[in-house]
């Protein structure tokens, strides 16, 4: 279908006449077949959809959601991009992530707000200063911006912060990523929902995956609460609820479900140009164009799928961020949320094949899943496509927690360790 | 923040306790397949519904307790087949 395409004389022109939005992608009836069905409909699964439509010409496809667009974690993420792992399989991969990202406005015709105003990791103690070398030299060596600076440089780029040797927990030094940054996370599922839908990709909300389909070790299809589908391909992208999906094809993953809380306070002149990380305090904050502080934290500690937020989290959250930026003290939070984060037990993913045939995987993402949606989304359609694991996500497989190969990515991928 | 039933302190809030897991047996390390193994080391239900559960009471008691905790809403009631009664208000009996 032609779609008209943005432009910014357009947009402007449809500004000022105050005419409403239409909506960018359409609902279908459920048909009673197609090439590939896709559960979850969030920025991996519609990256997925996208990529197989755009590079592989795959486009008799449908997206399956129990709940609306983006609705899961790829809304709730504090949208922060980066490339500065531990391990090199990581380091390639999300920078492929980060590369794709850079052009995905202009590939897809939609504003995705990509802004790589920085990333800083501060080390409190040696431990994490030798882990950051280590990181720094592996980026390096797979030709990644990625040093360690000191305290001079740390205060040069964000004023604001406690830098001073008398502070609770010192700053010894940090981990610099010029090419990190945040973006605008809806942007970018709204943009992939509007790409694979124009190329005749079906997505359809609010239709829960009940039951799938497995014959001769084969998958044949989902049952869903919209009818049933018969599908060769079934490619699950659930994130926090991806071990109960798989359940229902028989597969058991290594995964355990943990909520991730955020919050973000109220807009305030824009001070803060760079994303801070502390893995000792347990934060990171970042400031949207809007001027909103947004602030994570680690995952709860204990496995839930309960989304409500908790006072003990923006507690403890106010703490930590006081400890390094003091003055922001009277900002207000203005609300917080949480996600779900399907942990696995090395912090890598899980993608590619299972025992079932036509059943495969995108999930394990944890608490960085976002951040590699348009990679895992390109890497997978080539999968399904192709029929063959690319190299990048070879070492990703779920074989590998039976043959004991992990990736352990807790080092770079976590921020409570 | 939710509250855990100690048998032993009364409800205390759930910040005092540490996460254990699931419960599940051990397999014995010299007649397992590493198959099996494997399964112990990281196979859990990661259910989204009642779950036999330890916790740690770390910052009490520092006793173990087990009980059936639901991951979506976080209600606890002991454990089934449990011999540590506690009332409703969460008090040993």
């Amino acid at each position: 279908m032609a779609r008209a395409r943005y432009s910014a004389l357009g947009l402007l022109g449809h500004g000022l006449s105050q005419r409403r939005w239409s909506r960018v992608w359409r609902d279908h009836d459920l048909e009673p077949s197609y090439d590939v069905v896709i559960i979850g409909a969030g920025v991996h699964g519609l990256a997925t959809a996208y990529y197989l439509a755009a590079n592989h010409g795959i486009t008799n496809v449908a997206v399956l959601d129990s709940s609306y667009l983006g609705g899961g974690g790829s809304g709730r993420n504090t949208a922060i991009v980066r490339s500065n792992y531990l391990t090199p399989e990581g380091v390639r991969f999300y920078d492929r992530s980060v590369k794709l990202y850079e052009n995905l406005a202009a590939e897809l015709n939609f504003n995705v707000m990509f802004s790589q105003h920085g990333h800083l990791t501060l080390a409190h103690d040696d431990g994490s200063l030798r882990t950051m070398r280590w990181r720094a030299e592996v980026n390096k060596l797979e030709g990644i911006d990625s040093e360690i600076i000191g305290r001079d440089e740390i205060q040069r780029l964000v004023p604001f912060m406690d830098v001073s040797a008398e502070a609770r927990y010192p700053i010894l030094g940090a981990l610099y990523h010029p090419p990190g940054g945040t973006i605008r996370h809806d942007a970018v599922n709204w943009g992939y929902a509007r790409a694979a839908d124009a190329l005749g990709v079906q997505i359809h909300q609010n239709t829960e995956v009940l039951g799938i389909d497995v014959q001769d070790g084969r998958v044949r299809g989902v049952r869903t609460n919209r009818g049933d589908v018969a599908a060769p391909v079934v490619v699950n992208c659930t994130a926090g609820w991806s071990s109960l999906v798989a359940a229902l094809a028989g597969v058991r993953l290594p995964i355990s479900t943990h909520p991730l809380q955020a919050a973000v306070t109220e807009p305030v002149k824009v001070f803060l140009n760079t994303v801070v990380v502390s893995g000792t305090l347990h934060v990171y904050v970042s400031q949207t164009a809007r001027g909103e502080l947004v602030f994570g934290a680690s995952t709860d500690p204990y496995p839930s799928y309960s989304m409500r937020g908790s006072l003990e989290f923006t507690e403890e959250l106010a703490g930590h961020i006081l400890e390094l930026m003091p003055s922001i003290a009277r900002v207000r939070v203005l609300r917080q949320w949480a996600g779900l984060c399907d942990m696995t037990p090395d912090f890598s993913p899980i993608m590619g094949i299972t025992p079932v045939e036509g059943f495969m995987l995108d999930v394990g993402w944890g608490t960085y899943g976002f951040k590699a949606g348009p990679v895992a989304g390109e890497t997978m359609a080539e999968l399904v496509a192709t029929g063959k694991t690319p190299e990048m996500i070879a070492s990703f497989d779920l074989a590998r927690f039976a043959e004991g190969r992990l990736v352990g990515e807790k080092g770079a991928a976590a921020v409570g360790h | 923040m939710f509250r855990i039933p100690c048998p032993h302190c009364g409800p205390r809030n759930r910040t005092e306790f540490r996460h254990i897991g699931e419960r599940g047996s051990r397999p014995d390390p010299r007649a397992t397949t590493p198959e099996e193994w494997r399964g112990y080391l990281y196979g859990q239900r990661n259910a989204s519904d009642w779950t036999a559960e330890t916790w740690y009471h770390v910052a009490g008691c520092r006793k173990f307790v087990t009980m059936d905790r639901h991951t979506l809403t976080n209600e606890i009631r002991p454990a089934a087949g449990s011999t540590a009664t506690v009332t409703d208000d969460g008090t040993p009996r």
